[in-house]
């Protein structure tokens, strides 16, 4: 077992590095473009983070996050917009002026996601199995409609702003310095749930995924270790989604649809399931994946299918568990 | 007049939607399995009748074609990737079926294209009928809701009263000893994933002639499916017919007359705002109510 766990460390510590260097060398070779992508890849991988905190380690089948990712960015996109019209975004109960300052969006975002996610949570969680399933789905469904109807923020055309928010000291718009910004935040969210995950929630957290009996016996009471889980989780997608708002200066209704969800959950299974990394190669391979299979064949999307179906059917310990030659969840 | 014709068009969207539920109520109560793909088989469906009512002609034909292609491919897919699957966790089944769907829609717009196909109706389904009380109602709306009705008695009838119907109830109540008993299990699934099937390109077909036959039609309908199933509890017929008309008469009804509604308090612009945003999400509204009151849905055995 200590093996075991010192050979996965020493994977998730060699993804994250191959991420960061594959970003500083297509910096030095003037390679913009792969820089952007290396971005993404560290926004999605932040974004399967998030959602692995509910799903892996507290089995919570989610297939509603794009809520989350779609409420940061357009927390995001709208805190923004105001800002550049120099427009309050409300004015009852009090004022709130639009805003450039990532340091400022991010907690924004953050709780607005959280608290959508504790309503959620809240009425989700009261079902569990195939019903939670769908539950999640029509709720982030129902955002997803919303913000198509609501004409004020775009709309079906969403929102563009086309100046990326600023960061003291550094320059937002050069690839490499938003890269850092992203990268260093997901390695602050991994940190933060190696931490969570060995904490008395944590393990509270993993004890309720594996016998929720049990756990009711020895006086914990799951659905409220599972809300906090679920609040968690979306407040980490929200600062996805806040960036990768930030990373495109556009937000749509794309963001919060059932496939950025499928996605999400995509990145977490493709790279392990309750893996701390796992996400993170997760997400990069589908960029790498989507980049390459989309220069072979308009159709790529069949053949991700194909593949992803592969996986499922025949290496359910996703890629990691390959090479760990270990199923899912120690 | 207008009530009357909403109050109509929710009972036939409400209709469609149950024949959609139908299928995915029967999967997951006998199998227990979440089929995200069972929207690309409503998909199948209304390609099928597009292109062979355009082939041949005849509506008829197209919607016969409807049902053996749906049919056909859930038998398919049940045997080389579901079979697989009722073993697995729900995780598994939803990632695999996920994947179904970007193979099914990327397959299928590689064969006909992204552009919307279009289904004429035959001359004698077109046109309006009058109704008593001087409504003029388009009659294939009626023959949608006449469908659906049919469809609900003969799958009550199956259910209840035929070997099949016995053997699907056993197959909900205990997988194990309806094999220990001789029945062949593997058919059985297959045989009910392929009646699903039929039932969602049914749909597929019938709406296909209202709206426009594209690739990504089955997805929305997939979402509205599962709100149904959830209302109307996991595994019960009756539950999928009551919450789907429950679902097709808010969202009608909604739409039709929320506007009005607030226009009575708000100003005209921002009425029509107000009241199209409520309108869109007022059946997750009725979604959360009955979750609230019985998590397990309105007909439902178990959670």
């Amino acid at each position: 077992m200590r093996a075991m766990l010192t050979r996965d460390t020493a994977i998730n510590l060699a993804i994250l590095a191959l991420l960061v260097a594959t970003a500083i060398a297509a910096h030095l070779l003037g390679e913009g473009f792969a820089v952007t992508l290396a971005t993404k890849a560290a926004i999605f991988g932040l974004a399967g983070v998030g959602l692995n905190l509910a799903l892996g380690y507290g089995g919570l089948i989610s297939f509603g996050h794009a809520a989350f990712f779609g409420i940061g960015g357009y927390v995001t996109g709208i805190l923004a917009s105001h800002a550049a019209a120099g427009t309050p975004v409300a004015t009852l109960p009090f004022t709130v002026m639009g805003s450039n300052e990532m340091l400022g969006i991010w907690p924004m975002a953050m709780l607005a996601a959280g608290l959508a996610a504790l309503a959620i949570g809240a009425l989700s969680l009261r079902t569990s199995g195939v019903y939670f399933i769908m539950v999640t789905l029509a709720f982030a469904q129902m955002l997803y409609y919303f913000a198509i109807s609501w004409p004020r923020y775009g709309g079906e055309d969403g929102l563009s702003f086309y100046v990326r928010n600023s960061f003291p000291g550094l320059n937002t718009f050069a690839p490499i310095q938003y890269f850092a910004i992203c990268a260093v935040l997901l390695a602050v969210a991994l940190g933060f749930t190696a931490v969570v995950t060995q904490s008395r929630f944590g393990l509270a957290l993993q004890a309720a995924r594996q016998n929720d009996q049990r756990t009711v016996a020895v006086g914990i009471r799951p659905y409220a270790i599972r809300l906090m889980a679920f609040v968690l989780s979306g407040m980490i997608v929200g600062l996805a989604g806040s960036l990768y708002a930030d990373l495109n200066r556009f937000v749509s209704p794309a963001m919060l649809s059932w496939h950025m969800s499928g996605e999400i959950m995509v990145f977490v299974i493709l790279g392990g399931v309750g893996r701390l990394c796992g996400p993170v190669a997760g997400a990069a391979i589908f960029i790498l994946l989507e980049h390459v299979l989309g220069g072979i064949s308009d159709y790529w999307q069949a053949l991700l299918g194909l593949l992803l179906l592969a996986i499922v059917l025949f290496a359910p310990g996703g890629l990691i568990g390959i090479v760990t030659g270990r199923g899912r969840h120690a | 007049m207008l009530l009357a014709e909403q109050a109509l068009n929710g009972l036939q969207y409400g209709m469609m939607l149950f024949l959609m539920a139908a299928g995915l109520t029967l999967v997951f109560g006998v199998m227990g399995l979440i089929n995200l793909a069972h929207g690309s088989l409503y998909m199948t469906g209304a390609f099928a009748c597009a292109v062979v009512a355009a082939a041949t002609g005849s509506f008829w034909l197209g919607l016969a074609a409807s049902l053996a292609a749906a049919a056909a491919a859930g038998a398919l897919v049940e045997i080389a990737v579901i079979r697989r699957l009722y073993a697995r966790d729900h995780l598994d089944q939803v990632l695999a079926t996920f994947a179904l769907i970007l193979v099914f829609s990327e397959g299928t717009r590689w064969l006909f294209g992204s552009f919307p196909l279009y289904l004429k109706l035959p001359p004698s389904l077109s046109g309006a009928v009058l109704l008593p009380g001087g409504l003029h109602y388009p009659l294939f709306r009626l023959v949608i809701i006449g469908f659906g009705a049919a469809v609900a008695l003969g799958l009550w009838w199956l259910i209840t009263r035929t070997r099949l119907g016995i053997r699907i109830r056993a197959g909900e109540a205990d997988r194990e000893m309806i094999g220990a008993l001789g029945v062949d299990i593997a058919r059985l699934y297959t045989i009910v994933f392929a009646l699903g099937a039929a039932l969602a390109g049914l749909a597929g077909a019938l709406v296909g002639t209202i709206q426009s036959v594209q690739v990504g039609m089955g997805e929305p309908v997939l979402i509205l499916a599962f709100v149904v199933v959830v209302i109307g509890g996991i595994g019960s017929i009756k539950g999928a017919f009551i919450g789907a008309l429950l679902v097709g008469m808010t969202d009608t009804l909604g739409k039709a007359l929320l506007p009005d509604l607030f226009g009575q308090v708000l100003d005209a612009s921002s009425a029509n705002t107000v009241g199209a945003s409520l309108a869109s999400v007022l059946i997750y509204v009725l979604m959360a109510v009955v979750l609230i009151l019985r998590p397990q849905g309105l007909f439902g055995a178990r959670s």
